[in-house]
């Protein structure tokens, strides 16, 4: 005999599956790699590569994290595009499948910004979200 | 406007974490400084105990330590001393008011001391003060800033209580990175949790307070498996011992308060000096008061049986015996004491850990662990530590997996659902843990499997079993199932990510989006197979019981009907179908359910007028 669920009176119907999220991997957008390449070349560390990370915390409880690394740690996933490399940690990439990064010129301001299929909602700080 | 991401650079010096003991009398800070944890000079003297006290001035002041304690004798209710013991209660607790002889802003809700200088101030304030003085401290000492520690709370803090240790680390302008039970905190500074799996015990007696904790490593993680203890039993009442004598052997019977104090401080200066010499000389009011350790023993012998039947207590709360104890940790400056050291061998049956500073023992396992969430080189391991990777949840009839905590919760997280009984007379349910995301416990991680027995026979349905799912801050799993109607309770406790690597973990994610579809049709269709059980299991009860109902050429249709869909859910693969089989089964019932009911209610109704109703 097995736990039942009544079905009317409690437990809650699962959502469906938002759809399947696009294409695995991180996608690097030329904006990316040619900011990128200036902030290398103005760290004196053309080798070295960017580290994104996810982390517990933030506001809606998962936060962003970006880093400089000089080098990839063993099991990091590598991926580059025009010289440009970003190493993403195996736990991390659960959370990053399909991700692309992108530079933002706005008006006023501009930055990087993850774009992120897996991302349910996120906050106004912009390194913070959920999936 | 969404803002931009930050690039960090490790290159640049980032600020220090530390590790705090936020104690009753004093507190604490200490870091990891070129890979060994050292507790840093706090106060007046170099001294590394900051006295938790703080003094309140008319012109707004704040004084912190040594200097609040030279306010206490003439400043009582501007002074706010062993604040730890507010912390997270309302004025309407009993034990509150008892403690030291404030000046409560009256009113319900928290607590708050009238005190000079201002508005009145909070527990978490006053604490808040502490933290403040500490983290200026670090920040002196490694002259840069000091934004991230790891503050410690006894085992036994509730959610109230650790709720306002944070705020106050907040309040300091700290981002706690965790609070960690003082006893895991001093089993840490030895080391234990890279030594052997097992249970250890903790035995922290301090100068007011007396707490003992059975712990259990599995996986490198202390899980805190019993508490006990004594809050008012601690290194000050082995000071009064001493006094006690010597005012009866001077014959005095009511010494002045100002006596007491002198006579405290000479008692305590004694008792330290017997941790290395046979006696000690106590020079008061001009005349000298020997005490030989041997009589000093005897004196505190009945204090250190009281701490033993707390000991006794938590082994049996935690059903383990001495013998059982790989290690025993001490803890609190009254564990310097000789015979205290021997007391805690003679109960355990092994010589206690002693070497590092028992003062100083949970502050540096504070700082080894503050170290361990900010350290760089160690930061894939923790990482994701303060989230759940895969969903935890339960098989459900039809080998459905139910998620009760969806992945990327934060922890520690807890959550509840009610299930009820599937059949007539179900005595018991089998409870099935599992992990992952896919729709099919087939597909899932199978975590634990245990039996909640007892459940007195009821119509299916009737029995309501409450199963809730909780994941500490070590991400331990512990799942309790109830039923509502007895209380009979049965639970399970595991480490949902032992043995599962990283790339699992990935492979289970890929795999629940890649066969999302696919998987949710054979969820829907399992449903609907369990709805067409039920179905059956009914219709065939009421044929039994109320056949006589129906007319021959009813009850061929109906059993006709019955057969059919009981043939369709063995095969079907296709849930629409199946539903509106159901359906149709559904209506062809109607009339014969409304006979039943009319039957059901004429039988109740035997006896009664219509003006009962």
């Amino acid at each position: 005999m097995t736990a039942a669920p009544t079905s009317s009176l409690v437990a809650p119907q699962q959502a469906l599956p938002q759809g399947k999220p696009g294409t695995k991997g991180i996608q690097l957008d030329e904006s990316a790699v040619v900011r990128l390449k200036v902030l290398l070349a103005e760290r004196n560390t053309p080798l070295a590569g960017l580290r994104i990370a996810v982390k517990g915390g933030g506001c809606s409880g998962l936060a962003y994290h970006m880093e400089w690394t000089e080098q990839p740690k063993e099991r990091d996933k590598i991926f580059e595009r025009d010289g440009v490399r970003v190493f993403v940690d195996p736990k991390s990439y659960l959370y990053l499948m399909g991700t692309e990064l992108v530079y933002v010129e706005e008006l006023l301001a501009s930055g990087f910004r993850l774009r992120n299929p897996n991302e349910k909602a996120s906050c106004g700080c912009g390194d913070s979200f959920t999936v | 406007m969404k803002g931009f991401l930050q690039i960090h650079d490790p290159l640049k010096p980032k600020g220090s974490a530390v590790g705090i003991d936020l104690g009753t009398t004093n507190s604490l800070v200490a870091a990891v400084i070129q890979g060994k944890p050292a507790c840093l000079s706090v106060d007046e003297g170099e001294s590394k105990l900051l006295p938790s006290v703080v003094h309140y001035q008319p012109d707004g002041g704040v004084a912190v330590g040594q200097r609040a304690v030279a306010q206490l004798a003439t400043h009582p209710t501007d002074t706010v001393k062993s604040v730890k013991r507010f912390m997270g209660k309302s004025l309407g607790d009993a034990e509150t008011k008892k403690l030291g002889s404030y000046a409560f802003v009256e009113g319900s809700g928290v607590v708050r001391f009238k005190v000079a200088g201002g508005n009145p101030v909070t527990p978490i304030e006053v604490s808040g003060e502490i933290l403040r003085a500490l983290k200026r401290k670090a920040e002196a000492h490694f002259a840069g800033k000091v934004e991230q520690a790891v503050i410690t709370v006894p085992a036994y803090f509730d959610d109230a209580q650790r709720q306002a240790t944070k705020d106050a680390g907040r309040l300091a302008g700290l981002d706690v990175l965790r609070l960690l039970n003082e006893p895991t905190a001093a089993a840490l500074a030895y080391g234990l949790d890279k030594g052997a799996q097992g249970l250890y015990a903790v035995y922290d007696l301090g100068g007011g307070t007396f707490d003992v904790s059975i712990l259990e490593l599995t996986d490198g993680v202390f899980q805190v498996k019993a508490v006990g203890g004594d809050s008012a039993l601690g290194g000050d009442d082995f000071d009064r011992a001493i006094v006690e004598r010597l005012l009866t052997q001077r014959g005095i019977g009511a010494p002045s308060s100002a006596q007491i104090a002198e006579l405290l401080q000479l008692a305590r200066a004694a008792k330290e000096g017997l941790t290395v010499a046979t006696e000690a000389t106590i020079h008061f009011e001009g005349q000298p008061f020997t005490v030989r350790r041997e009589e000093f023993e005897q004196w505190i012998a009945p204090l250190l049986q009281k701490t033993g039947v707390a000991v006794r207590r938590a082994l049996k709360d935690a059903q383990v015996t001495a013998a059982d104890i790989k290690g025993v940790v001490l803890v609190g400056g009254s564990t310097r004491v000789p015979a205290v050291r021997r007391f805690v061998e003679q109960s355990f049956g092994k010589p206690p850990l002693a070497d590092i500073d028992p003062d100083q023992v949970v502050a540096l396992g504070a700082a080894v662990q503050a170290d361990l969430l900010t350290n760089k080189d160690r930061q894939d391991e923790v990482l994701l530590l303060d989230v759940i990777p895969l969903s935890l949840g339960l098989e459900t009839m039809g080998g459905i997996a139910e998620k009760v905590i969806p992945r990327n919760s934060s922890i520690p997280i807890a959550q509840g659902q009610l299930f009820t009984t599937f059949q007539d007379g179900q005595t018991a349910m089998d409870i099935h843990v599992v992990q992952g995301e896919r729709e099919l416990v087939a597909d899932c991680r199978s975590l634990a499997r245990f039996r909640l027995a007892g459940i007195p026979p009821m119509a299916a349905g009737m029995g309501r079993v409450e199963v809730r799912f909780a994941v500490d801050a070590d991400g331990i799993l512990s799942v309790s199932a109830k039923e509502l109607t007895t209380g009979v309770v049965s639970s399970v406790t595991v480490k949902p990510t032992h043995g599962l690597t990283d790339e699992e973990i990935e492979q289970m994610l890929l795999d629940s989006i890649d066969h999302g579809e696919e998987d949710m049709a054979r969820r829907l269709l399992a449903e609907q197979q369990v709805e067409a059980q039920r179905m059956l299991l009914d219709g065939h009860k009421q044929l039994q019981q109320n056949g006589d109902l129906l007319s021959n050429e009813e009850r061929g249709v109906f059993v006709t009907k019955l057969e059919a869909l009981e043939a369709l859910a063995r095969t079907t693969k296709d849930h629409h179908l199946l539903k509106q089989a159901i359906v149709a089964m559904d209506d062809i019932a109607k009339p014969f359910v409304e006979r039943i009911m009319n039957r059901a209610i004429a039988t109740a109704a035997v006896g009664h007028r219509v003006e009962d109703f």
